[in-house]
């Protein structure tokens, strides 16, 4: 998806002269062909997040949309009360990229594991998030949100699904329609639902929007409200957002995602899937439970 | 056990190259400064890493973390053995030093420009508790970009922290984004004390970093060569976060210094 990343901006500095890229001391050498066509609109604007989101603030007031790229935490974090007061309240046009959100970076700490970004911009009335599932995913939805004129949370990972769907912004797929309960699941975790429903009744509901929610989808598709929401980030991230889209339904509700505690181990992604019981067994046994309510 | 820097070269490496992970260009900038900072400056107890009358050190710049184990584990805090475990689920020696696990990492850093404020408020504290304890600490270039660093400056120098050290790795990494000019004249206009040094030289690495009396705090403006001690990664901003392949491991060991 990181690659993807690169050739879309590097298409879209080509086609808007609106476009300015700034990097956080990361990524530089893959955007360095873009460094050279565009000296003046590609800048690796150095380890200062804070001031580098007032500054693309600043930037989109002079009619440019600027785009900001680090890691998650250091994107969304760091930098969080600049992106609520400058691009939120003001309702400023932007895109925020990052990469290593949740633990993507398992073996770098807990510094560099972000599994609260998506809760967070979801606070940002306004933000529109964005965690696509494949790299023509990306290439989708920034296409589709690039001059949206909002500010806009783009959320990579490290992993992706075998195969792209045709995503569109503020829609969800319906991945598969079933009469047992609905799963709703987000970006790169369709592929281990989908492994883990097989033979099931489930209904799949594919999000890559996250905000605005695409409550009309899951309303029409709710069944019967025995709902399992997998998602990438924070367990319960977007409980609100289901049940709002819900409202007036009677509704049961079951959250899987990364628990609500500091990952203090180390290792590679895929430990901490098992560690987190997020592989497709484990949301095979939450499917079954869910029979039983 | 690590008798020379050769030799923790060599363990850091090996460490990097098992784990497929870590910032090893980054340590060696800075191990000469950390060598001599425990080899007879900063009061440190293996046995009680907990010691009130300790130094307190923290490294601001913690991706650097290969380097700190390294010298942690000269010193007798645990065993070089435990470097093999770098970075993996089991282990407690992770990508960034983490002050829950490791004995004698005084904070978990990792995300730039928070050691250096914490530092400054460990100085604080000391000064309130008027300890005799001194606070050292490590920062990059690239990581004075952070507007927490200058803000850490500013307050070290009104609340008179002259127990207080930062010492900055000047390998100018960061000249690529932002370039930092007479850092040294930055430091002296918020009223630091600054040394400029060659930071692997040891002498002046031990001259700049002796205990001095006063209440102003000092800057170590240390020039530095990122990678030094192994010939590819010097200066080779490919190696700043990378690890050998075990293919490429007798190589790299083979040009340590
Ligand atoms: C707040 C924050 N932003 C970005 C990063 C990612 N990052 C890790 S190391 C690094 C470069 C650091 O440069 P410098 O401080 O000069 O250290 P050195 O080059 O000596 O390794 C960056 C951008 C980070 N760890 N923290």
């Amino acid at each position: 998806m990181r690659k993807q990343f690169v050739t879309t901006m590097e298409r879209l500095l080509d086609e808007d002269p609106r476009l300015v890229v700034l990097l956080g001391d990361i990524g530089v050498f893959a955007f360095r062909h873009a460094f050279q066509k565009h000296p003046k609109r590609v800048i690796n604007i150095g380890i200062l997040e804070q001031a580098t989101v007032s500054v693309a603030a600043g930037l989109a007031k002079e009619g440019f949309i600027p785009l900001f790229h680090s890691i998650a935490p250091f994107v969304v974090e760091r930098a969080f009360e600049q992106i609520k007061v400058d691009f939120g309240y003001q309702a400023l046009g932007g895109h925020f990229v990052s990469v290593g959100g949740s633990y993507d970076y398992a073996a770098l700490g807990c510094s560099h594991h972000c599994p609260g970004d998506v809760e967070l911009m979801q606070a940002v009335p306004g933000m529109q998030i964005l965690a696509p599932g494949h790299p023509a995913e990306f290439d989708s939805l920034m296409s589709q949100t690039f001059a949206s004129g909002k500010p806009t949370y783009h959320r990579l990972s490290e992993r992706s699904n075998s195969e792209a769907r045709p995503v569109t912004f503020g829609k969800a797929e319906i991945e598969q329609l079933g009469s047992g309960p609905v799963i709703v699941t987000v970006g790169p975790f369709l592929d281990r639902v989908i492994e883990a429903s097989s033979g099931s009744d489930a209904t799949i509901l594919y999000y890559t929007t996250l905000a605005p929610f695409d409550d009309e989808t899951l309303r029409e598709h709710a069944g019967d409200g025995r709902i399992l929401c997998v998602e990438p980030f924070y367990e319960g991230t977007l409980a609100a957002s289901i049940t709002n889209a819900l409202r007036g339904k009677r509704i049961a509700l079951s959250s899987m995602g990364v628990p609500r505690r500091f990952l203090t181990d180390y290792g590679h992604a895929s430990y901490h899937d098992a560690a987190c019981g997020l592989l497709a067994a484990d949301i095979r046994a939450r499917l079954d439970e869910l029979r039983h309510v | 056990m690590a008798s020379t820097l050769r030799d923790l070269r060599e363990q850091i490496l090996r460490a990097a190259c098992a784990a497929g992970e870590g910032h090893i260009a980054s340590a060696f900038s800075i191990l000469d400064i950390l060598w001599v900072l425990y080899h007879g400056i900063l009061r440190h107890n293996p046995a009680n890493p907990a010691d009130p009358a300790r130094d307190r050190f923290v490294l601001s710049k913690g991706h650097a973390s290969l380097g700190i184990y390294g010298i942690l584990a000269t010193r007798g805090f645990f065993p070089m053995e435990e470097l093999k475990t770098f970075a993996s689920s089991s282990g407690r020696l992770g990508g960034h030093p983490d002050s829950r696990k490791v004995p004698g990492v005084e904070a978990s850093t990792g995300s730039l420009g928070h050691g250096m404020p914490m530092a400054a408020g460990m100085a604080l504290g000391l000064k309130i508790r008027k300890s005799s304890s001194r606070v050292v600490c490590i920062v990059g270039d690239g990581e004075c970009n952070e507007g927490a660093v200058w803000e850490a400056a500013l307050l070290a120098a009104h609340h008179k922290l002259g127990h207080f050290t930062c010492v900055v790795d000047f390998n100018h990494s960061g000249d690529r984004a932002l370039m930092l000019g007479d850092l040294a004249a930055k430091f002296r206009s918020f009223d630091w004390d600054v040394v400029e040094i060659d930071g692997h030289d040891h002498a002046q690495i031990e001259a700049a970093l002796k205990p001095h009396d006063g209440d102003v705090p000092r800057a170590v403006i240390a020039s530095t060569i990122k990678g030094k001690g192994c010939k590819e990664m010097e200066n080779n901003p490919a190696w700043h976060h990378k690890a050998p392949k075990v293919d490429e491991l007798e190589a790299m060991l083979a040009q340590l210094a």
